[in-house]
């Protein structure tokens, strides 16, 4: 092997590993403060994705629709929560978030939608429309149960994948999509030619990164998650709304998802099924990671995409086994260095 | 256990294709049920009673169904030759991916077995020898003679008398000392270990018994389908069976088949009638599926099992099965004075960081004596019995039992050598009854293997076990208890019931964290003058307590801890005047 090709892989295997270390991070930002185990993250991957490449084709997305029927399904939850002790203001809370501003974001898509549009115009819709998703799924799926056992949560969250993956197909139907590049311009590093896609993925992962450092460290909110994240009982009673923090995880999620999706079909095809595994990659990253560390998560996943593109290279039928398998020593060294103390299940 | 239903059940299933007009895509969707039941019974056992949750066991049925596929069509080999050879693939998967995996802890488990579920779907459908993607066709039916089981309605009996047969088999193994042993996993590992289980190795059992009905699973899938590939041995198939568990009742054996019959038709329901209901192109059924899974877990967490026996309210087993007039177990030699104290404690210490949670501390008990361990919150008591009983290791100093080390011994060594335990926080499995939480105290005691369990070779065994629990329950006084599940009791009644446990050890020392907490006045004298009756049968007792009128009226000699360190020690009126103890408890010098 040349060097070329050596970096050609390398800059193939950074910017998949920047896309997989937004969504490990995604994961254990959930996992800490929720408990839950996001596997319907790949899902908020695809609709950013299909999103922003239906847009850029000057077609209306599904998933305006799929977030006004979330709205109305999670609002039914908030009404039957509220049967016992009924009060205006979070009615009219819930009226505003769940109904109206999914209506609201469906009539100014449906407003703005052309295939003239600015790329930047289409991003930021993108955004726009998937990021409710994230709260949405958040009040059906785990909010009943936000006591159970993460294992019980892990469960839900592939009934959620199930459900979210069935509807991806309604909406995007099973053609693949791509989306126009961010940036088309390009640098030559040495021999190998950066493209500006890659740059742009680079540039994000890297801003939403610092953004989420600078979130946690110096907001109330960034802080109000992390006490959740640490001990929810403690952190109730000392006034923080626990079902907030886990709407604001998933909120962030979502949004994570959306733009790794916006961040990748430039590059590869999106079906309505791909975010899955894209997503199951960045779980790798965030388990050699701990679930708990994000700069570590961040350097897994770099690791993870190098390794794909360098097993693609060389084992290419193997690609997908040698990535999974690559967990396994990782998950042993884990267990091996920290042994579990005492763990109370039930 | 009851056999009858299990009997009319077996007969319910063999009558089903001689009901005149059975149409055949029945008999084909109940060979489908059974195949999912097999794969869910393993599942059963492995999270519902094992707490080991895993998304892989359709890999465990693809070694199956790929051994037997190669072997017969590349080899010539007859099924039935194959059928041992794909339970032995499986299982021997299971050995090597369960020596990596189930000493995972937390969530990394299901994790886990998520990342080689997905290895092993794409390993399946890229190796030449296994036909890649295409898989392999051409697989032989059974035969038995000339008789050739190639449709599903012949193939439905072998099936469901695989099915019928694997989960008696699988009641029995829970019904047992090994099937205790499992059952205390899921609760955490160290009680379990504390009376000798090895958890690593149970933990091992219970995974390839899973695998290897999975690969039995396999294996009947495909000579029934005739043909293999990757697809069914996914892992999207994996979350499926785990599925079915889930539905039925993720702790029930006929949970399982329950689930799988319920999840099969279902699924075969939402296949034929959403896309004529709504007329799209689409996996309806994978977002209904999707739904009806979050809605389960939201609305009936435990499953469908129990909400059903609940329909069917039966009379509480009292005494089925418990023979007390079984020979007793043989009781540990009297311990040798000569050799030395029944503990020797020197110097012991243990650090958790900067913190000395036990700072250089000696002490001995001597047979038939109680000695009292006591101090503040926090002063080093509990962390000291885990010192003894090898939950955690020394840091320092030297810990023996008549002369022998034992700093540095498993759990599971120790409690061999006579020292049984509580603990402080009490760890009882709490839906096994009083008498199943006890009998795991004499596991040391037993000698049925697995291999036994499985096929009832247990009783005399069993029954010598059952009839020692009986004896320490009602020694203890909790006789009216036994088959209530110990979660029902209250707490100072859970502590009694682990004073029996140990006791079902045969200890020559008793180590007891605080007992007295949450018992009433005269369960504390029931109590003392159990202890002493212990005590002048020449059993030692070290006990940490906090209710100083209880330790002062029994110990012979008190020991107190502060911070970690031995501040005092001698008989208790010395201990009660004190100055350096006073202070300690009140914070001022008398």
């Amino acid at each position: 092997m040349d060097t070329t090709i050596l970096l050609f892989l390398l800059q193939d295997g950074i910017t998949n590993g920047a896309i997989y270390a937004l969504l490990g991070l995604a994961l254990v930002l959930v996992f800490a403060v929720t408990r839950v185990i996001l596997i319907p993250q790949g899902e908020f991957v695809t609709f950013g994705a299909l999103t922003y490449a239906t847009l850029a084709a000057g077609k209306l997305p599904g998933t305006v629709w799929l977030a006004v029927l979330m709205g109305a399904i999670a609002f039914a939850f908030d009404l039957w929560s509220m049967r016992l002790s009924f009060r205006l203001a979070p009615l009219l809370r819930s009226v505003v978030l769940n109904l109206l501003l999914p209506l609201a974001i469906l009539a100014l898509t449906s407003a703005v939608v052309g295939p003239t549009n600015a790329i930047a115009m289409n991003v930021l819709l993108s955004l726009v429309i998937v990021a409710p998703l994230g709260p949405f799924l958040y009040r059906i799926v785990y909010q009943p149960m936000a006591e159970a056992s993460v294992l019980t949560l892990l469960i839900a969250s592939v009934g959620a994948h199930f459900a979210l993956l069935g509807l991806g197909l309604v909406f995007f139907g099973a053609e693949g999509l791509r989306g126009p590049a961010l940036s088309s311009a390009s640098v030559t590093l040495g021999p190998v030619p950066i493209s500006g896609q890659a740059l742009a993925v680079y540039g994000v992962t890297t801003g939403l990164i610092v953004a989420l450092w600078l979130f946690f460290g110096y907001t109330l909110y960034g802080k109000a998650l992390r006490a959740t994240a640490v001990n929810r009982i403690g952190a109730r009673l000392a006034g923080i709304r626990t079902s907030l923090s886990g709407q604001l995880a998933f909120l962030l999620a979502a949004i994570i998802g959306a733009v790794s999706g916006i961040l990748i079909v430039p590059i590869t095809t999106i079906y309505y099924d791909t975010g899955f595994l894209i997503g199951l990659k960045g779980f790798v990253a965030a388990i050699i990671g701990g679930l708990v560390s994000y700069p570590l998560t961040a350097l897994a996943a770099i690791l993870v995409g190098c390794v794909e593109a360098f097993s693609s290279f060389y084992a290419s039928n193997y690609k997908e086994a040698i990535v999974f398998t690559l967990l396994l020593p990782v998950l042993i060294l884990r267990s091996l260095a920290a042994p579990a103390v005492e763990e109370e299940h039930d | 256990m009851r056999r009858w239903p299990v009997l009319l059940f077996a007969l319910a299933i063999a009558v089903i294709p001689f009901v005149p007009g059975m149409p055949p895509f029945w008999l084909v969707l109940l060979d489908n049920i059974g195949l999912a039941a097999l794969v869910a019974i393993g599942l059963v056992i492995l999270t519902g009673v094992g707490g080991l949750t895993s998304f892989g066991q359709a890999a465990f049925c693809g070694f199956g169904a790929y051994t037997t596929a190669v072997l017969t069509t590349s080899y010539g080999l007859s099924p039935w030759l194959t059928l041992p050879a794909s339970l032995v693939v499986a299982g021997g998967a299971a050995v090597l991916l369960g020596l990596i995996t189930v000493r995972l802890s937390g969530h990394y488990l299901p994790l886990g077995t998520i990342a080689w579920g997905i290895s092993l779907y794409y390993i399946f459908g890229k190796v030449e020898l296994l036909g890649r993607h295409d898989g392999i066709s051409g697989i032989p039916p059974l035969m038995i003679g000339q008789i050739a089981f190639a449709d599903p309605r012949a193939i439905y009996f072998i099936i469901w008398l695989a099915v019928i047969v694997a989960a008696l088999l699988t009641m029995n193994l829970l019904d047992s000392r090994t099937g205790r042993a499992v059952r205390a996993l899921r609760r955490g590992h160290v009680a379990a270990e504390a009376f000798g289980v090895p958890t690593a190795k149970m933990k091992l059992l219970v995974f390839i018994h899973a695998a290897v009905l999975a690969g039995l699973s396999g294996w009947l899938y495909a000579h029934f389908q005739r043909a293999v590939n990757p697809t069914p041995f996914g892992l999207n198939a994996g979350i499926e069976y785990l599925f079915i568990a889930v539905v039925g009742g993720a702790g029930y054996v006929w949970g399982a088949v329950l689930g799988a019959g319920v999840v099969t038709v279902l699924k075969e329901i939402l296949q034929g009638a959403l896309p004529a209901l709504f007329n799209v192109q689409a996996q309806l059924e994978t977002i209904v599926f999707g739904v009806l899974l979050v809605l389960l877990l939201q609305v009936a967490p435990g499953g469908l099992w129990p909400r059903l026996t609940a329909l069917f309210p039966t009379r509480s087993p009292g005494g089925v099965g418990v023979v007390t007039d079984a020979e007793p177990l043989a009781a540990r030699q009297k311990s040798d004075a000569a050799a030395g104290p029944l503990l020797e404690v020197q110097k012991a210490r243990k650090q958790f960081g900067g913190v000395v949670a036990v700072n250089d501390v000696s002490f001995e008990v001597k047979a038939g004596e109680i000695v009292a361990l006591i101090g503040p919150n926090g002063a080093g008591k509990s962390t000291m019995f885990n010192l003894i009983t090898g939950v955690l290791p020394a840091d320092g100093g030297q810990i023996s039992t008549q002369g022998q080390r034992i700093d540095g011994a498993t759990p599971q060594h120790i409690v061999r050598l006579g020292i049984a335990r509580t603990f402080q926080h009490v760890k009882l499995v709490p839906d096994m009854t009083v008498l199943e939480n006890v009998a795991l105290g004499t596991h040391t005691r037993g000698h049925a293997g697995a291999l036994a369990s499985l096929f009832r070779l247990d009783r005399t065994d069993e029954a010598r076990l059952l009839g020692e629990a009986v004896r320490q329950i009602e020694r203890v006084g909790l006789a009216d208890r036994m088959y209530q599940p110990a979660g029902s009791l209250p707490l100072g009644q859970q502590r009694i019931v682990e004073i029996a446990r140990a006791l079902c050890a045969d200890p020559a020392l008793l180590l007891l964290d605080e007992p007295a907490a949450g018992l009433r006045h005269m369960e504390k004298q029931n109590l003392a003058a159990l202890l002493r009756q212990l005590r002048s049968d020449g059993m030692g007792v070290l006990l940490v307590e906090h209710d100083m009128g209880f330790v002062m009226e029994l110990a012979d000699r008190v020991t107190v801890l502060e911070f970690g360190t031995k501040i005092a020690e001698g008989v208790p009126d010395a201990i009660k005047n004190d100055p350096a103890v006073i202070e300690a408890y009140l914070g001022i010098a008398a």
